[in-house]
């Protein structure tokens, strides 16, 4: 069974993440990049699934030249090759663009399925995955917090706020997945050094078939208007227990949709 | 000179760094004060495949140089780890030079995919009361047998001898009074800790307590010939194989406590406010902090140097004794800074400096005291006569 993992680069979430004041897009020199953090487990439950069924496991990123330090992590935790997209001609995408050139960057690749984390840690739309199903015209299965494959059939355990859904559908199928579902193995030893010797593949957009005219900032189908930075915290609220504490908490936690 | 970014050692430390922070400071707080040996970072440490680091890959090892090691204990000392979290792994990642470099393949086919598999714990056997850093005077014993030896003696603060399966042991072979040099008559052994043979008795000390070091008392221990490592009466020289490797590896576990300690200690110094303002403002708070740190720097550029020289093949006595020498003041310059930077904080346990500062004063006399680099450069570099 042939894996796709979908790996973004994210500036670190420990650092400080700025915007570029000139076009509103993440300002990439400003922080360290990182793996996007969900992807890891992506990452893992690919590598779980090679382990159980056989077969291949390749790291498909869109994205700038820094990214292959992330690339080469991802092959590190034991990924087998990796498919870089790397042009200049992708900057400022937005989400539904950059699903476009994932869509069709696997255009060129052999797969059974597609994992993805179901959302990144700097734009947070959640909304690739989704795109990228419409896109290939296969069945999504978002939210995954266990995933079963048996033949020609997958089935997965969709997160929910009380519980869970099983879902089922053929393969080949895009999977997101939440942290809940592993816990994303370090990079050994061994696989550090092997991974200077797997093949990372990097593409122009005309290499993965991706038409210039639909991506870019020019061409992006949202537009980031304004952004300020997030109000400093203010001071909470004090309830003074009068003998009716513990229903003004209720209310407080109930005016939040607490409870 | 190069100094472009290597991707392998920044992969090897970050993997490092990650593996790392699943054990935090309370971690290393809790077993210093328990005094229980850190096996879960231990079997982490294993199962990412971090020792055997320079065992070469014919035995199943990584095949890679003292430049590697040294970021990986680097690494774990700066993770707040600190010497705990060295002296647990330290033999498995760098400890079997005198076996790889002249141990018999019957010992290297034994022994050296099991220190990769991490099951086999090695103490090293050096010191003696009464010889000290007289190495050559030592007193332990081999006596001939069929077959092999019989050792007696005593040995003292040997690390991690309560786990050891083994002891890479110097004994006399010849007395001392009959040899030509005084270095001559020594053997190495890789002995069999035969605990019926050899009662150990954990020393109570100043810090790293979750490992421990011992006083040794062997009485008529039987080491088979086919475990000698290298020629018999050759012991010196044998056991000098990985010595320069070994103060540049431990010269980056003192630079690493330093960097937790300025690590810790710059974010006190934003945070704390005192007169109305963070204590960072002041420059008698500061400016110890820039010189930690231009000095944990500069140590670390005489420790690559060195482990340079090593990996390449290259006479590094001066540099290896200069790079243990600096990284024991600049790793103990930062934690006494930090300590002032805590006020009285930093003399507690809670803000984890006052552990830093234990540990990072044991490097200025293990392995090798800063006394003795002096000697060494002065006689051996300098050529100013020997004073002892
Ligand atoms: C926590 C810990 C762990 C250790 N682990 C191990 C281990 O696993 N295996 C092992 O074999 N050893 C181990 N050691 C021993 C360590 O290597 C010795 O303590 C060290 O080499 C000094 O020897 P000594 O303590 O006998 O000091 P001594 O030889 O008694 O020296 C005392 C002081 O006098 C100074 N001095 C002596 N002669 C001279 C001279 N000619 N000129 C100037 N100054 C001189 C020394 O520098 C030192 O400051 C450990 C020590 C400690 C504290
Ligand atoms: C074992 C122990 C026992 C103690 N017993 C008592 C006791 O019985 N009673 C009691 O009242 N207190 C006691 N103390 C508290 C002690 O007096 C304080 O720890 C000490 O005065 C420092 O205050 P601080 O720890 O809050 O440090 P901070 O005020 O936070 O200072 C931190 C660092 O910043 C430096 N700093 C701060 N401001 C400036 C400045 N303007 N310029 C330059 N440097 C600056 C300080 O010198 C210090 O190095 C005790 C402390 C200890 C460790």
């Amino acid at each position: 069974m042939n894996i796709v993992v979908l790996v973004k680069q994210v500036p670190d979430t420990e650092t400080e993440r700025k915007l570029d004041p000139a076009d509103s897009t993440v300002d990439r020199a400003a922080s360290d990049g990182v793996i996007n953090e969900l992807d890891e487990y992506a990452i893992e439950e690919a590598l779980r699934l090679k382990e159980k069924h056989g077969g291949e496991v390749t790291i498909l990123t869109v994205g700038p030249e820094q990214a292959t330090d992330s690339i080469r992590k991802a092959l590190s935790m034991g990924a087998d090759k990796a498919v870089h997209v790397c042009d200049d001609a992708l900057a400022g995408s937005d989400a539904l663009q950059t699903a476009y050139a994932i869509a069709q960057t696997l255009g060129t690749l052999e797969y059974d399925l597609v994992i993805l984390g179901s959302e990144s840690t700097d734009a947070r739309t959640g909304v690739v995955g989704a795109a990228l199903a419409e896109y290939l015209g296969l069945p999504q299965l978002t939210l995954a917090n266990k995933v079963d494959v048996d033949g020609t059939s997958v089935k997965i355990q969709r997160q929910t706020d009380d519980g869970y859904q099983v879902v089922e559908a053929t393969l080949p199928a895009v999977i997101s997945v939440v942290e809940k579902i592993n816990e994303p193995r370090y990079p050994s030893f061994k696989l550090i050094m092997a991974a200077k010797k797997k093949p990372v593949t990097k593409l122009s957009i005309a290499e993965a078939g991706i038409d210039a005219d639909k991506v870019g900032l020019a061409n992006a189908t949202t537009q980031v208007v304004d952004f300020a930075p997030a109000p400093p915290r203010t001071a909470g609220t004090v309830v003074k227990d009068e003998g009716n504490g513990g229903v003004l908490i209720a209310d407080f936690l109930a005016s939040k949709k607490f409870v | 000179m190069d100094f472009s970014k290597d991707t392998v050692h920044e992969d090897i430390r970050q993997a490092v760094r990650d593996l790392c922070a699943k054990f935090p400071d309370e971690y290393w707080m809790k077993h210093d004060q328990s005094q229980e040996f850190p096996w879960e970072f231990y079997n982490a440490i294993v199962e990412a495949g971090w020792l055997g680091l320079t065992v070469p890959t014919e035995y199943g090892g990584g095949g890679l140089g003292v430049t590697e090691a040294a970021i990986v204990e680097q690494e774990i000392a700066a993770s707040g780890a600190g010497m705990n979290g060295c002296s647990a792994v330290h033999i498995g990642i760098f400890g079997f030079e005198p076996i790889i470099k002249y141990g018999s393949e019957d010992l290297k086919q034994r022994f050296l995919p099991r220190l990769v598999s991490g099951d086999l714990h090695v103490s090293f056997a050096v010191t003696e009361p009464d010889a000290g850093t007289d190495t050559t005077n030592l007193s332990t014993f081999a006596r001939k047998v069929d077959g092999g030896w019989l050792v007696s003696g005593k040995k003292v603060w040997i690390t991690k001898a309560q786990e050891a399966e083994r002891l890479i042991l110097l004994a006399r072979t010849t007395p001392r009074d009959q040899v030509a040099k005084k270095t001559d008559g020594l053997t190495l052994f890789f002995a069999p800790m035969d605990r019926e043979r050899v009662t150990v008795r954990p020393i109570p000390k100043m810090g790293r307590n979750a490992v421990d070091t011992n006083e040794l008392f062997i009485d008529d221990l039987f080491v088979p010939d086919e475990d000698v490592i290298g020629e018999v009466g050759k012991g010196f020289k044998t056991i000098l194989a990985g010595l320069n490797a070994e103060r540049v590896i431990s010269a980056n576990a003192a630079i690493g406590i330093g960097r937790a300690a300025l690590r810790r200690a710059t974010n006190y110094a934003k945070e704390r406010v005192v007169f109305g303002r963070p204590i960072g403002k002041n420059q008698g708070i500061a400016f110890p902090l820039a010189e930690a740190l231009i000095k944990l720097d500069a140590a670390d550029l005489m420790c690559q140097q060195a482990a340079w020289l090593i990996d390449n093949g290259y006479p590094a006595g001066r540099q290896a004794n200069a790079a243990k020498f600096l990284a024991a003041e600049a790793g103990f310059f930062a934690a006494d800074a930090a300590l002032s930077v805590h006020g009285g904080y930093g003399y507690s346990k809670e803000y984890h400096i006052e552990r830093y500062f234990r540990e990072a004063r044991l490097m200025r006399i293990a392995p090798i005291s800063q006394e003795m680099v002096l000697n060494y450069v002065a006689e051996h570099v300098l050529g100013l006569p020997r004073s002892y």
